[in-house]
């Protein structure tokens, strides 16, 4: 019978949720890492039990861990725990620094800070990793200060694709509330050179030869908190999300509106339609039905809750413009938690599931499409990032 | 023979039971302290000061002998306390309490 594995990221660690096919009961292992940020874990699509975790602390900075045995036991990349006579681990996975090479990195000099003086690049954490879909052993990785590193050894050792810092924009970029980061990588399973990612604040940018060279792709975006609301970049983009049989259709949560492109980024139409806020941090699409979409409002950039207590996931059958609440399981009172960005996944299975995380610690489950919700788990570490493994 | 003093997330990362042990040739200092310790623990590179640099992270602080050594220059003597094993190097999560 299918299985499937939820993986979640929070403030005080990570968590492996397991169930089998009929998501009725679940194990919790965890936490890993205990009183460390997890930003995120992701398993890797070419092997399911290679996982990447991204382990972060204000105080020691940055560490890659990595699974071969789908989350039972972790290693930082460089040896793993048995290479070394002592039984420590050998790994220097940690190591991000930015691409200061006369030939690659020389452009790469400063973005815009808050107070809007320019201010130098600085790596504080990743927020997001994303494994290469035919290769276990190559991953990507999304960091703030925002840059998109790779690594082809396992998380062993990373290098910055320096192309996205240098293309030109850089000087533009703003930290968004939460920092300066590079939040979304998409990579094109039609096309191996073509890689989608996102920044807060900078907005979405594309690449055709593999992260060689970039370009924004932020036309039709409209921010009415920049000096030009519709500027080739500064836009604070949240979320991205694309269907695999239709990677040309990508969804996007701004910070305020959703927004649709129909040509890869090309162009971007704004499909929020009769949602009761547009803003918003998670956006996902069905796993089988390429235009049925998922949101979950969040009151306001200043009041980061659901509008009036309740937890509602907002579904659209049509790719947007029309949406319905979906309340069923859900708190609807009272409810003042929040979802990121990277906290919502869907699963594979016939009948798709749908999982989101909260920074209240529940993570919540569908397994009929999101008609009804129930808790896995109601009592985690405030969620930062959930993914989903549908296991054979 | 070096004693050093992680804190808890570091001990746990880099699979450490109690305090660290160093031997170290020459001078006695942060910065050989701390390379002997990520030559120990490659795992520890980039968790107490920064990969390329070397400058200590803005939160992790050096205590010794009851006197906080964090702002020392680097390659300045550490206390003969220090340096004879007599008193541990203790490096510190700011904020950390106690």
């Amino acid at each position: 019978m299918s299985g499937i594995r939820v993986l979640v990221g929070t403030r005080k660690g990570a968590f492996v949720l397991e169930a089998d096919g009929k998501r009725q009961q679940w194990a919790v292992t965890g936490p890993h890492f205990a009183g460390w940020e997890v930003y995120h874990v992701k398993g890797s699509p070419a092997d399911p039990n290679r996982l990447y975790a991204s382990q972060t602390s204000s105080w020691a900075g940055q560490v890659i861990q990595r699974s071969n045995d789908g989350g039972k036991t972790w290693e930082a990349p460089g040896g793993g725990p048995t290479t070394s006579p002592q039984g420590f681990p050998m790994g220097e996975s940690n190591k991000f620094v930015f691409d200061t090479t006369p030939e690659t990195g020389k452009p790469l000099t400063t973005h815009q800070f808050y107070d809007g003086t320019q201010h130098p690049w600085e790596f504080k954490r990743v927020w997001h990793l994303e494994p290469s879909l035919s290769d276990p052993d190559t991953v990507y990785a999304g960091v703030e200060d925002a840059a998109l590193f790779r690594s082809s050894d396992g998380g062993k050792s990373w290098q910055e694709l320096a192309g996205l810092r240098g293309h030109g924009t850089g000087p533009k970029w703003q930290p968004g509330a939460g920092g300066m980061c590079l939040h979304t990588i998409i990579l094109d399973p039609s096309d191996p050179g073509r890689i989608f990612i996102a920044i807060s604040a900078a907005g979405a940018f594309r690449t055709d030869d593999a992260g060689k060279t970039w370009r924004p792709i932020n036309r039709g975006l409209k921010s009415q908190y920049i000096p030009d609301p519709t500027a080739e970049v500064g836009h604070c983009v949240h979320h991205v999300a694309m269907h695999r049989s239709r990677p040309s259709v990508l969804f996007m949560q701004k910070h305020w509106d959703v927004m649709r492109s129909d040509d890869a980024g090309e162009s971007w139409q704004e499909v929020s339609g009769n949602l009761p806020t547009d803003f918003g941090f998670v956006i996902d699409v069905h796993a089988h039905e390429p235009d049925t979409i998922y949101v979950v409002p969040i009151k306001s950039d200043g009041e980061h809750f659901p509008p009036e207590g309740k937890l509602r996931v907002y579904r659209s059958r049509s790719g947007g413009n029309e949406w319905g609440a979906l309340t069923n399981g859900l708190p609807q009172r009272d409810c003042y938690v929040n979802v990121l960005r990277d906290a919502m996944a869907v699963d594979s299975l016939d009948s798709c599931g749908v999982y989101f995380g909260t920074t209240g610690g529940q993570v919540y489950a569908s397994a009929d499409a999101g008609d009804t919700w129930a808790p896995i788990v109601r009592d985690l570490p405030a969620v930062l990032s959930v993914e989903v493994q549908t296991l054979p | 023979m070096i004693r050093v003093v992680l804190p808890t997330h570091l001990r746990t990362l880099a699979r450490i039971d109690g305090e660290v042990q160093l031997e170290i040739e020459g001078q006695v200092t942060q910065r050989s302290v701390l390379d002997a310790l990520e030559a120990r623990y490659p795992v520890l590179c980039g968790t107490i000061r920064h990969h390329v640099t070397k400058q200590r992270r803005p939160f992790m602080r050096f205590f010794a002998c009851e006197q906080d050594l964090s702002l020392e220059p680097p390659d300045a003597p550490l206390p003969d306390a220090v340096a004879s094993g007599a008193e541990p190097f203790l490096v510190i999560g700011a904020i950390a309490g106690g």
